[in-house]
C-alpha cells in the first residue's frame, strides 16, 4: 500500500525539482555538442545555479521556529511491491547538507571554467558533476531506506569516473579501490536494511523501508539483542567506511591524492558527509539501542583516528595527501561528538560536517591552485609562496588556520563542542572512557595545529626554492576568486555566528536523534 | 534564526538598588570594537592610506584608551552599598537572578575578613575557613585600613568594598538545552584590565609608527596589532567562558603573526611556530578545563556562575581540583611558566614594540589573567589560603619559575633576551601571588609590571634603533650620554622592576610578598620572592651597566653602518649558533672579549653568512629583517657616522609616559594613599571566596627591599671590578662550569622539546603509523584479498569448471566471474579487491541473513 500524500503545493515539488534538475540537466548535456564548449560550460553552471537557486528558495521558505519538523515532506509510491516510496523531506539535519551540496558543486564548475584536468573533455567531466549533485541532494533527504540507497550508490560511479580518468598517475588504482571499498559498505549496508524491511513487519503491521515509520515503530524493542547488533553492524560498516573511520581510510589518502582538483573538493566537501549523515538519519534513530553498545567502539575509533590521522599528516611529503590524512583526523571528532548520543554531540557533529566541507574543500582547492602554478604539491620543493602568490599564500594560512579550530572561524565550532560533549556522554556510556577520549582527542589539536603549520612554514613562509626563483607566478585569479569567495565567506560567517547553524540542527537533532536514544535509556 | 540583537540592557534590581550603570559600562563593548574596526580597515584598505594605515590605528587605539579611561572614571563613581543586616554573608548574597544570564548586578557587600593569624597554617589539617566572613551592617562604609596597616608584621586584614559588577548578554547561539551568550562583564578587574590594555596598546601603536616606518609589510603589522589588542579586551571584559577562549585564541593567532613578521628568515618563523605550538599545548588544559567547569556548573558557561558554584560548593571538590589542574596548564603554556616558559625568549624574534605589546600587556598576562578570573575555583580546589601542605602547583610552579628564569637573565647578551626571562621571572611573582592566595597582590603586580616592562622594552627598541638594529648588549656602552631620554626613562623602568621603593614594582611585589607571609607561605615562597628580587635586581644592573655605561662600542662610522648592517645579522645568528655548540664567537666588526667568552674564528663564520646574503639576490632586504633590522638603513634616528643618537618623538613619548606611570602606579595602592587599588580592583567572588586581604607590612616591606639590595649591592661592586675571587670560576670549578652550561643551554628544556619530543613525534612516530597505514592496514586489505582471491580462484577452476559445470550456483564463483570482468581495468591487486570484497560481502550476507531469519 502506497502512502499518497495529496498535499502536492509549489514547495514541496521545488524539493523534488531541486534534487533532479542537475539530472535532467546532465541529460541535456548529453545532447549538446562536444565542440561547443562555452555552451556546455554555460548550460552546466547554468542547471546549478538553478538548482542552487530552488536550493535557496527553499532555504527562504523553512520554518525556522519548526526545524525539527519534516518539511516539504512528499511521498509518492514507487516501488510497491516492497512496499518502497518516493519519500522525502527537509529538517534541521538535512537543510545545511543539502545546500552545501548545491554551493559546492556550483562553485566547483566555476574553478573549473577554466582549469579542466587532462584529459579535458569538459562535458562528460560536468555531466558526471551533475550527476554526482543529484546522488548528493537524494541522499540528503531521502525517507525511504531504498530510496536512500539509491542515491547513495547514485554518487559511487561518477566519482569513480572522475577519479579514474582525469586524475593522477595511479588513477585506476585509486579509484577502484575508493569503489570497491565503498561497494564492500554498501553490499553490508543493504543486507541491514532488508533484514530492518523484513524485521519490522508482523503483528498486523506492513514491513516498510521508510525511516520515520522506522523509528516510530521502535525497532530496538521488538527485535533480539544479537540480531540487532548485527544490523547495526552492517549499517557501521556502510558508513564507517564511506566517513572513512579508521582502520576503513585507507582508501581516502589514495582516491584525494588521485582525484582531479574538483574531485577531491567534492569529495571531501561532501562524500564523506554522506557516511556520517547516515548514522545521524539512519543508523542511531532506528536503533539507538545497539548504538549505545557501539558508541564505546565508535568512540574509540573516532578517537584513535584523531591521533592517527594527525601522525599521518607529519609524515607526508605531499600537500594533498597530508589535506586527505587530515580529513581522517576531522572526521574522528565528527564521529566522536555522533559517540556521545549527545545533543552538544550531534550538534557539534552536524556543525563539524559543515565546517569540514568549507575548510577542506578550501585546502583542496588551495591545493589544485598550487599544482596548477608549480606543477608540484611535493612539500620540499615548494616554499616562499607568500613572495611569489601572497594572495594565494595568505589563503592557505587562513585555511589552515580554520582547520585547526581557530575560535572565530568555521573549524572550531565542530571540535571544541565535540570535545565538550565528550566529557559527558549520553547516559548509560563508559563515563571513564569517555573522558579518556576526551582529552586524548585534545591533544589532536595541538598535533593539528602541527602539521598545518608546519605544511605553512615549509610552503608558504621563507624565500622561494631556487627553481622557481625566476619563474613568473600568477597570484590568484577571477574564476579562482569566485569560486572561493562564498566559502572563505562563509568560514568567517559561521564562525563569528554558530547559531545559524546551530539554531537549525538542534531542534532537529533533539527531536529527530536523541529523542529516540533518551527514550531509549527508560 | 538568528539570535543575534542588540545587547541586553541591564535588567532586575538595578534601579531599586539606586546605583544604575553608567553609559559607557553599558556600552563597553564599544572598546574592544574599535580595534577590530582598526584590523578590519587596515587590512582592507590600509595600502591606500598614507602611511599603510598606520595613523589610523594609533586613532582608534586613542579613542579606545579615551573610552577605557572614561569607563574607569565612571567606574570610581559607581557607589557602595553594605548588605543589610540579617542577610546572609556574601556567598549567598551574590549572583541573584541568575536565570536570565542579563542581569544587573546590584548587590554590594562590606565584608570584613575574619581575623586570620599570621602563624603558619601548615599545622592545621586542611579546612576551610572561608565560611567565616562576617557581613556588616547596612551603610557601613569601613575606611581604607592604612592605619591598621604598617607595623604589625602579619599585615593585618582590612575590609574591602565591593562595587556591583555590570553583567549584560545577548543570546549567541544555543545547543542542546542551553543558551550561549555572548556578553559583557564588567566589574573592577575588567575596568583595570581594558585600561592597562588600552594604554599600552596606544602607546606601542605610536611607538610603532617610528620604529616600523619603513617596514615592507607595516599594514600587516599594524593590522596584526590591531587584532591582538582586539582579543585582549574581548577576553577581559567577556562574561562567558567561551568567550574567553576566544579572545585567548585569537592572541595566539596574533602573536603567530606578529613574531613571524619578518618570516623570509627561518628562524622567526620557527620562533613563531614554537610560540603557537607551545601554548597550544597548554591550550589542551584550557578545553578541558573549561569543559569540565561548564558541566561542574550546570551546564554553563558563565563566569560569574562557575564562580559562585564553586565558593557554594556545588561543584564537587574533586571537579574543581581536576579543572584547576587542567586550567592552570592553560596558564602554563601561555603566562610562559616553567617548563612551557621555552616559547617566550624565542618570541624576541617578532619587532620590538609587538613584544612588548606581548609581554606587557597581552598574550603572556591573559594566563595570570585567566587564573585570577577563575580565581574561586583555584582558591577552593587548593584550599589556597589554609592549605596544610605549606604549598600547592601554583606557587610552586610559579615560584620555581621566578628563579629559573631570573638565573637565565644572567647569560644571555641579547638585552631583549634579558627582558623576556624577566618578564617570565615577574609573570612567575604572579603566578606565585595567585598561589599564596595574595589575588590582589598578583593583579596589582600584573598591573604595575604592565608598564614597566613596555617601557623597558621599548626602551630597548628605542636603543636598537638607534644603534643599527643590534640588540647585543656587546655593541652598547655609554649610550648614557647619547641618549638621555631613553637612558633616564629606562632606568626608571629598571628601578622599578627590581623593586625599590616608591617605584611601581615595589609597591605589587611587596603585596605579593605579603601574602606569602601571612597566608602561612613564610618559609618557603616568601624566601624565594626575596631571593627573586635579589637576581632580578643583580641582572637589572648588569644590562643597566653593559648598555650604559663605560664606552661606546658599536659600529660608527659610515663603513662600518654598512657593515653593520651585515654583521647585526651575522652576529645574532652566530651567537646563537655559539651557544649551541657551546663554542662561544664572538664576530663582526666589533669583535671583542668577554669575560671568559673568547672569539675563535669570527671572521670566517661572519664571511660565510654574508655571503649566504647576499646571495639571496632580490630578497636580499627581506632577508636581512632579523633582529629588527628594517633591512634599512636610512632611518631618522641614527646619523650617519658618529655615536648612536636620541631616537624620534614618536619612541621617546611613549618612554616619558610610561616612565611616569612607572613612577606612579605603584603609588595608588600605598598605605598612605588609601589602598586605592585595592578598592578598585575589588570583586564579589574574591571576596565572597575568603581571599585575605593584608594591606601592608613595613617588616616585609623591609625584608624584601634589604634583598633586593643585597642583590643590587653585589652586582653594583661586580661591575666596579670587585670579583670576590669569583673571576673565571667557571672554568676553574667543574661544578660552576656545569651550572653555567646548563644555563647556556636553558637547562636543556630546548633540546628536550625539539630533538625529542617534537622531533620523536615527527620523526619515528609519524613514520610509524604512516607505515602501518600503508603496510598493515593495506597489506590486510591486500593479504585477505588475494586469499579470497585464491580461494574464489579454486571455487571456480575446481567447484565450478569441473564438479558443477557450468552452473552459476556459488558466490565463489561469482566473484570470479566479476573479478574477471574487472581484470581488463586495471592491475593484480585491484582484482584481489573484488574477490576480496565480494566474498567479504557474501559471508557477511549469510552471517545476517542466517541469524536474522532463523530468529524472530
Amino acid at each position: 500500500m502506497a502512502i499518497i500524500d495529496g498535499n502536492v503545493n509549489l514547495d514541496n515539488a521545488v524539493l523534488s525539482v531541486a534534487t533532479f534538475a542537475p539530472l535532467a540537466g546532465a541529460a541535456v548535456l548529453g545532447l549538446l555538442p562536444k565542440r561547443e564548449e562555452f555552451l556546455v560550460k554555460a548550460w552546466a553552471l547554468g542547471t546549478s545555479v538553478f538548482t542552487l537557486l530552488c536550493g535557496l528558495y527553499l532555504v527562504l521558505r523553512f520554518d525556522y521556529g519548526n526545524a525539527g519538523a519534516p518539511q516539504f515532506e512528499r511521498s509518492h509510491s514507487w516501488i510497491d511491491v516492497i512496499n518502497s516510496n518516493y519519500h522525502v523531506f527537509m529538517d534541521g539535519l538535512s537543510l545545511p547538507l543539502f545546500l552545501l551540496s548545491m554551493v559546492i558543486t556550483t562553485l566547483c564548475i566555476i574553478y573549473s571554467w577554466d582549469h579542466w584536468p587532462e584529459p579535458r573533455n569538459p562535458k562528460a567531466f560536468l555531466m558526471l558533476m551533475l550527476i554526482l549533485e543529484t546522488g548528493m541532494l537524494g541522499s540528503f533527504i531521502a525517507e525511504d531506506l531504498i530510496l536512500f540507497f539509491v542515491f547513495f550508490e547514485l554518487v559511487l560511479l561518477p566519482m569513480y569516473f572522475m577519479i579514474g580518468v582525469w586524475g593522477g598517475e595511479q588513477r585506476q588504482y585509486a579509484s577502484l579501490k575508493f569503489f570497491l571499498f565503498t561497494l564492500f559498505g554498501s553490499a553490508l549496508m543493504i543486507l541491514s536494511f532488508l533484514a530492518l524491511y523484513f524485521k519490522s513487519g508482523g503483528a498486523g503491521l506492513e514491513p516498510t523501508f521508510d525511516i520515520p515509520m522506522l523509528i516510530e515503530r521502535g525497532m530496538s524493542d521488538t527485535l533480539v539483542r544479537s540480531t540487532e547488533l548485527l544490523i547495526f553492524g552492517g549499517l557501521f560498516m556502510g558508513f564507517a567506511i564511506k566517513v572513512p573511520m579508521f582502520p576503513f581510510h585507507t582508501w581516502l589518502p589514495d582516491a584525494h591524492t588521485q582525484a582531479p582538483t574538483v574531485g577531491s573538493v567534492i569529495l571531501a566537501a561532501v562524500l564523506l558527509k554522506l557516511g556520517t549523515y547516515g548514522f545521524i538519519r539512519i543508523a542511531i534513530p532506528i536503533l539507538p539501542a545497539a548504538a549505545k553498545e557501539y558508541a564505546p567502539l565508535i568512540a574509540v575509533l573516532a578517537t584513535i583516528g584523531i591521533i592517527y590521522g594527525a601522525l599521518g599528516c607529519l609524515a607526508q611529503k605531499d600537500m594533498k595527501r597530508l589535506i586527505a590524512f587530515s580529513s581522517v583526523a576531522h572526521m574522528g571528532f565528527v564521529m566522536l561528538g555522533i559517540a556521545t548520543l549527545t545533543d552538544y554531540g550531534i550538534n557539534a557533529a552536524v556543525f563539524g560536517m559543515v565546517a569540514h566541507g568549507l575548510i577542506t574543500g578550501m585546502l583542496f582547492f588551495v591545493a589544485g591552485s598550487v599544482k596548477e602554478r608549480f606543477h608540484t604539491l611535493e612539500i620540499r620543493r615548494l616554499g616562499g609562496l607568500l613572495v611569489q602568490a601572497p594572495k594565494l599564500g595568505w589563503i592557505l594560512g587562513f585555511c589552515s588556520m580554520a582547520s585547526l579550530g581557530l575560535p572565530g572561524l568555521a573549524g572550531f565550532w565542530g571540535e571544541f563542542p565535540a570535545i565538550l560533549s565528550t566529557f559527558n556522554p549520553a547516559e548509560g556510556l563508559s563515563v571513564a572512557l569517555f573522558r579518556t577520549c576526551m582529552v586524548i582527542a585534545s591533544i589532536g589539536t595541538v598535533l593539528a595545529a602541527g602539521y598545518l603549520l608546519w605544511l605553512f612554514q615549509r610552503t608558504a613562509f621563507g624565500t622561494p626554492k631556487e627553481e622557481w626563483a625566476t619563474t613568473e607566478v600568477h597570484d590568484v585569479e577571477r574564476p579562482e576568486w569566485l569560486a572561493w569567495a562564498p566559502l572563505l565567506a562563509g568560514i568567517v560567517l559561521f564562525g563569528i555566528l554558530p547559531g545559524i547553524v546551530f539554531d537549525i540542527t538542534d531542534p532537529a537533532v533533539n527531536e529527530r536523534v536523541t529523542a529516540a536514544v533518551v527514550a531509549q535509556g527508560k | 534564526m538568528l539570535n543575534i540583537g542588540l545587547l541586553a540592557t541591564e535588567a532586575g534590581g538595578a534601579a531599586a538598588e539606586g546605583f544604575e550603570a553608567g553609559w559607557l559600562t553599558r556600552h563597553v563593548w564599544l572598546i574592544p570594537l574599535l580595534p577590530v574596526v582598526s584590523f578590519v580597515v587596515t587590512l582592507f584598505f590600509g595600502k591606500r592610506f598614507k602611511g599603510g594605515g598606520a595613523w589610523f590605528g594609533v586613532s582608534m587605539m586613542g579613542l579606545a584608551l579615551l573610552l577605557s579611561t572614561a569607563l574607569g572614571v565612571e567606574w570610581m563613581g559607581r557607589g557602595h552599598v553594605g548588605i543589610e543586616e540579617g542577610q546572609p554573608p556574601a556567598v549567598a548574597a551574590t549572583y541573584r537572578g541568575t536565570a536570565s544570564g542579563d542581569q544587573e548586578h546590584q548587590v554590594q557587600q562590606v565584608i570584613e575578613e575574619a581575623e586570620r593569624t599570621g602563624e603558619p597554617k601548615a599545622s592545621i589539617p586542611g579546612h576551610g575557613e572561608e565560611g567565616e566572613e562576617h557581613a556588616l551592617p547596612a551603610g557601613r562604609f569601613s575606611l581604607p585600613a592604612a592605619e591598621s596597616g604598617g607595623e604589625g608584621p602579619a599585615g593585618e586584614p582590612h575590609a574591602v568594598e565591593v562595587r556591583p559588577y555590570h553583567e549584560a548578554e545577548a543570546g549567541w547561539f544555543h545547543i542542546g538545552p542551553i543558551e550561549v551568550g555572548f556578553g559583557f562583564h564588567i566589574d573592577g578587574f575588567a575596568v583595570i584590565m581594558l585600561f592597562t590594555v588600552s594604554f599600552i596598546s596606544f602607546l606601542v601603536h605610536l611607538f610603532s609608527t617610528e620604529y616600523l616606518r619603513d617596514d615592507r609589510r607595516r599594514t600587516h603589522y599594524f593590522a596584526s596589532l590591531g587584532l591582538f589588542t582586539a582579543g585582549m579586551l574581548l577576553m577581559v571584559s567577556s562574561s562567558t567562558s567561551l568567550q574567553l577562549l576566544l579572545g585567548w585564541e585569537i592572541m595566539g593567532l596574533c602573536s603567530f603573526l606578529l613574531i613571524g613578521h619578518w618570516w623570509e628568515e627561518s628562524k622567526n618563523s620557527d620562533a613563531a611556530l614554537k610560540a603557537f605550538f607551545t601554548t597550544r599545548t597548554g591550550d589542551v588544559g584550557l578545553l578541558v578545563g573549561l569543559s569540565i567547569l561548564f558541566f561542574g556548573a550546570g551546564q554553563t558557561f558563565n563566569i560569574a556562575k562557575i564562580n559562585q558554584q564553586a565558593i557554594t560548593g556545588e561543584i564537587p571538590r574533586s571537579w574543581l581540583v581536576a579543572a584547576a589542574v587542567a586550567l592552570f596548564i592553560a596558564c602554563i603554556g601561555k603566562s610562559a611558566q616553567f617548563p612551557l616558559h621555552t616559547w617566550l625568549p624565542d618570541a624576541m624574534a617578532g619587532p620590538t614594540p609587538a613584544s612588548a605589546l606581548i609581554h606587557a600587556a597581552t598574550m603572556v598576562v591573559a594566563g595570570v589573567y585567566m587564573v585570577g578570573r577563575f580565581y574561586p575555583v583555584f582558591f577552593s580546589a587548593f584550599r589556597i589560603a589554609n592549605n596544610a601542605l605549606g604549598f600547592n602547583i601554583i606557587a610552586l610552579i610559579g615560584g620555581i619559575t621566578i628563579i629559573i628564569a631570573g638565573l637565565l637573565a644572567f647569560v644571555q647578551q641579547d638585552i631583549k633576551k634579558v627582558l623576556a626571562y624577566s618578564t617570565v621571572s615577574q609573570l612567575g611573582y604572579m603566578v606565585m601571588g595567585l598561589g599564596v592566595g595574595a589575588w590582589t597582590g598578583a593583579i596589582f603586580h600584573l598591573f604595575t609590571h604592565a608598564f614597566f616592562k613596555a617601557l623597558l622594552f621599548m626602551g630597548a627598541g628605542s636603543i636598537s634603533h638607534a644603534c643599527w638594529h643590534s640588540f647585543d648588549m656587546r655593541d652598547f656602552g655609554g649610550l648614557r650620554k647619547h641618549m638621555p631620554k631613553t637612558f633616564v626613562t629606562f632606568m626608571i623602568g629598571t628601578v622599578a622592576l627590581m623593586g625599590l621603593p616608591p617605584l611601581a614594582g615595589f609597591w605589587s611585589k611587596d603585596e605579593i610578598l605579603l601574602g606569602a607571609w601571612t597566608n602561612g607561605y613564610r618559609g618557603t615562597f616568601f624566601l624565594v620572592g626575596c631571593v627573586g628580587a635579589a637576581l632580578t635586581c643583580a641582572y637589572m644592573t648588569r644590562v643597566v651597566y653593559k648598555t650604559f655605561w663605560g664606552e661606546y662600542k658599536g659600529p660608527q662610522t659610515p663603513d662600518a653602518i654598512e657593515h653593520a648592517s651585515h654583521a647585526a645579522h651575522g652576529h645574532h645568528d652566530a651567537h646563537d649558533d655559539a651557544v649551541e655548540n657551546q663554542a662561544p664567537a664572538l664576530v663582526g666588526a666589533s669583535a671583542y672579549q668577554e669575560g671568559a667568552k673568547a672569539s675563535a674564528d669570527p671572521g670566517v663564520k661572519a664571511a660565510a653568512h654574508g655571503t649566504v646574503q647576499s646571495e639571496r639576490g632580490p630578497h636580499d632586504d627581506e632577508a636581512s629583517h632579523t633582529a629588527d633590522d628594517h633591512g634599512d638603513s636610512a632611518h631618522a634616528g641614527a646619523p650617519l657616522g658618529g655615536y648612536p643618537h636620541e631616537s624620534p618623538w614618536p619612541i621617546t613619548v611613549p618612554l616619558i609616559v610610561l616612565a611616569v606611570m612607572s613612577v606612579v602606579a605603584g603609588i595608588i595602592n600605598a598605605p598612605f594613599f588609601g589602598l586605592q587599588f585595592t578598592h578598585f580592583s575589588a570583586i564579589e567572588p574574591i571576596v565572597a571566596a575568603g581571599v585575605p586581604e593584608p594591606s601592608f607590612s613595613g617588616v616585609v616591606a623591609v625584608i624584601s627591599t634589604l634583598g633586593a639590595l643585597a642583590g643590587l649591592g653585589l652586582a653594583v661592586a661586580w661591575w666596579r671590578g670587585m670579583r670576590f675571587g669569583l673571576d673565571g670560576l667557571t672554568r676553574r670549578n667543574g661544578l660552576a662550569g656545569a651550572g653555567y652550561r646548563l644555563l647556556e643551554q636553558k637547562y636543556y628544556l630546548d633540546a628536550l622539546y625539539e630533538r625529542v619530543i617534537v622531533r620523536g613525534i615527527k620523526g619515528p612516530m609519524a613514520s610509524a603509523a604512516y607505515w602501518f597505514n600503508q603496510n598493515v592496514l593495506d597489506g590486510v586489505a591486500h593479504g585477505v584479498s588475494a586469499t579470497a582471491r585464491r580461494a574464489a580462484t579454486f571455487t571456480y577452476d575446481v567447484v565450478d569448471q569441473e564438479v558443477v559445470d557450468g552452473t552459476v550456483n556459488s558466490v565463489g564463483a561469482g566473484a570470479t566471474g566479476l573479478g574477471r570482468g574487472f581484470k581488463h581495468m586495471a592491475s593484480g591487486k585491484v582484482q584481489q579487491y573484488v574477490a576480496y570484497l565480494i566474498g567479504g560481502a557474501a559471508a557477511g550476507a549469510l552471517v545476517i541473513f542466517a541469524i536474522t531469519f532463523n530468529r524472530s
